[in-house]
């Protein structure tokens, strides 16, 4: 299966995994296991309390499985969110899987999907299960899109030779610890001997650029209008 | 298949953070400085902000979606000229509407500083929870004068201002009840509220009516908003010092809240009306009284007569028997 990235000026991931041509289903399934990978992971760690490489397997197995036996072009978007669709479809796989094998396994013959589950792991390390799973497994669709489209956006801004823009949005959103707080715009225009217009111009390109992306890709990971507004309404508002 | 390692994961803090910050709306500088977010809902966000032209602070709110979300873009448009149409004290005015540079729709209104309605509400006797209501009722029959539908009636809606006026926010989801008030109003179809179509559920659980929540909105009108309005009254009085409920009161919400829309109040302004004779003690259209009943309510509304009389006859009755006892052979 191809590594290229899905072009996330595309309609919808969604519906690209019912096309024709062959490639593009590759692609547009890469750019949803991107997507998914992290809370699918996170969600049978926690839902299903499986150890780690358990975890690991059946969620290799799960993708694996998905791609081949076309789970979600199974999709109608009349019925549910896409979301809420895809973790469906994860309960019943590990309830088949415990079912069958009284233990989850790697997925067969089906395709091997390679993650690395390192960080994701870290990241649950101490948590303790949800008391609801379908807000935790939400939570964590926001956290995997918010992730990527930092990661892009650094890209971007490398790209661009905007590595300065980069920096002051990761130094007043992305920084971590009480000080991150506290730092004022002609503190860092001082900093990084630019003017404090400057500083502050750029910080709102940045986010500009940054919100863009997350609206790509929510546009991307859903299959109607009306579902991504859906969507943008509780990345927008998750903690409401 | 190997997928591309994503960045560790973020912090629940950042993740608010970045949240934030993809939402800030940028308005054109030298007329707006956006000063901090005083509210949030599941279509857009309040934000404090400062008109620099006018050296004012207003209420900027915006979208979480571009101008391109379809019927919510349209909706807030509608809001906005909606609440330009209805000038009424109850009713917060719009200043400005207009979209920012990454296509999301704005529009800026009067900040209101106030109290929520269950703050003010609160273990306060039923008299004043009922005065309060009439006058929440007062910029919903207005509204309904003009044709227009709220359709989200409920207490985080209200708010009770600084001076003790009394505010209906958020006409996002209103709707004008016919095409031809949309057309006089001079709306575009799209955004007169009247294209939801059947089966478009808007409003809230619990205070919307039952065929509100049917997605029937072809038959939602004022009648619509009463039953809204009887279900606020509800929750008020649920929070009222006083215990207990008079039969013509309970009869009211009963009326307000009924399954049938036909036979509910007409409008907010009826259903104002017969509160207001429950507070002056007149008969309320809502409750068929017996005798009992109608003497209490008249000794109540003539209260101050009733014992003038009274007193009055006592004196008589009093003279009576003293001069049956005075008089000569008695």
């Amino acid at each position: 299966m191809s590594d290229a990235a899905f072009p996330l000026t595309r309609p919808s991931v969604v519906e690209a995994l019912k096309a024709d041509d062959s490639a593009l289903r590759e692609r547009a399934f890469g750019a949803l296991v991107e997507a998914y990978w992290r809370p699918v992971y996170k969600y049978l760690r926690l839902r299903w309390r499986l150890l780690p490489q358990d975890a690991e397997d059946a969620t290799q197995g799960f993708f694996g499985r998905a791609f081949e036996r076309e789970y979600f072009v199974r999709f109608d978007a009349r019925r549910a969110r896409f979301r809420t669709f895809l973790r469906t479809c994860v309960d019943a796989f590990a309830a088949n899987e415990r079912q069958a094998t009284q233990r989850l396994k790697r997925g067969g013959g089906a395709e091997h999907v390679s993650l690395d589950c390192t960080t994701a792991e870290a990241e649950i390390a101490h948590a303790e299960p949800p008391d609801d799973f379908e807000r935790f497994f939400a939570r964590e669709w926001v956290r995997a899109i918010f992730s990527a489209s930092v990661d892009e956006l650094r890209q971007r801004c490398e790209g661009q030779g905007h590595t300065v823009h980069f920096e002051i949005f990761a130094r007043y959103d992305l920084a971590e610890g009480p000080d991150a707080r506290k730092l004022s715009y002609a503190g860092l225009a001082s900093e990084l001997g630019l003017t404090t217009s400057q500083v502050t111009n750029y910080l709102a390109a940045t986010r500009r650029e940054f919100r863009g992306i997350v609206l790509e890709r929510v546009r991307a990971l859903t299959a109607t209008d009306a579902e991504f507004r859906d969507e943008v309404r509780d990345l927008f508002g998750f903690d409401e | 298949m190997t997928v591309p390692s994503s960045p560790p994961g973020l912090s629940d803090d950042a993740l608010r953070r970045l949240r934030d910050a993809a939402e800030l709306p940028e308005p054109d500088p030298s007329r707006y400085l956006v000063l901090e977010r005083i509210g949030r809902g599941g279509m857009g966000a309040v934000y404090r902000a400062r008109d620099v032209l006018l050296k004012r602070d207003v209420a900027l709110k915006v979208l979480h979606v571009g101008a391109d979300g379809g019927d919510v873009a349209a909706r807030l448009t509608q809001e906005a000229r909606t609440l330009a149409r209805l000038e009424h004290p109850g009713i917060v005015p719009v200043h400005d509407v207009g979209v920012l540079a990454d296509g999301r729709p704005f529009y800026t209104m009067k900040l209101v500083q106030g109290h929520p309605l269950d703050d003010v509400v609160r273990g306060r006797p039923q008299a004043d929870l009922l005065r309060l209501f009439s006058r929440i009722c007062e910029p919903m029959a207005f509204a309904h004068s003009r044709g227009v539908v709220h359709r989200d009636v409920k207490p985080q809606n209200v708010m009770v201002g600084e001076f003790g006026e009394v505010l209906v926010l958020d006409w996002g989801v209103s709707k004008w009840a016919s095409a031809r008030d949309a057309h006089d109003a001079a709306l575009p179809a799209a955004a007169a509220g009247i294209d939801t179509g059947a089966g478009a559920v808007v409003g809230t659980r619990g205070y919307m009516a039952p065929e509100q929540a049917r997605g029937d909105s072809a038959n939602v009108d004022s009648r619509a908003d009463v039953y809204s309005l009887g279900m606020l009254l509800t929750h008020m009085l649920s929070l009222s010092s006083t215990r207990g409920m008079p039969r013509p009161l309970s009869a009211i919400l009963r009326k307000a809240t009924s399954v049938e829309p036909a036979a509910r109040y007409a409008d907010a302004e009826a259903l104002a009306k017969d509160v207001l004779r429950l507070l002056a003690a007149e008969r309320v259209q809502a409750h068929r009284e017996n005798f009992l009943e109608q003497t209490l309510r008249l000794y109540r509304r003539h209260r101050t007569l009733v014992l003038l009389v009274a007193a009055y006859l006592l004196v008589r009755l009093i003279l009576l028997l003293w001069q049956a006892n005075t008089a000569p052979g008695g």
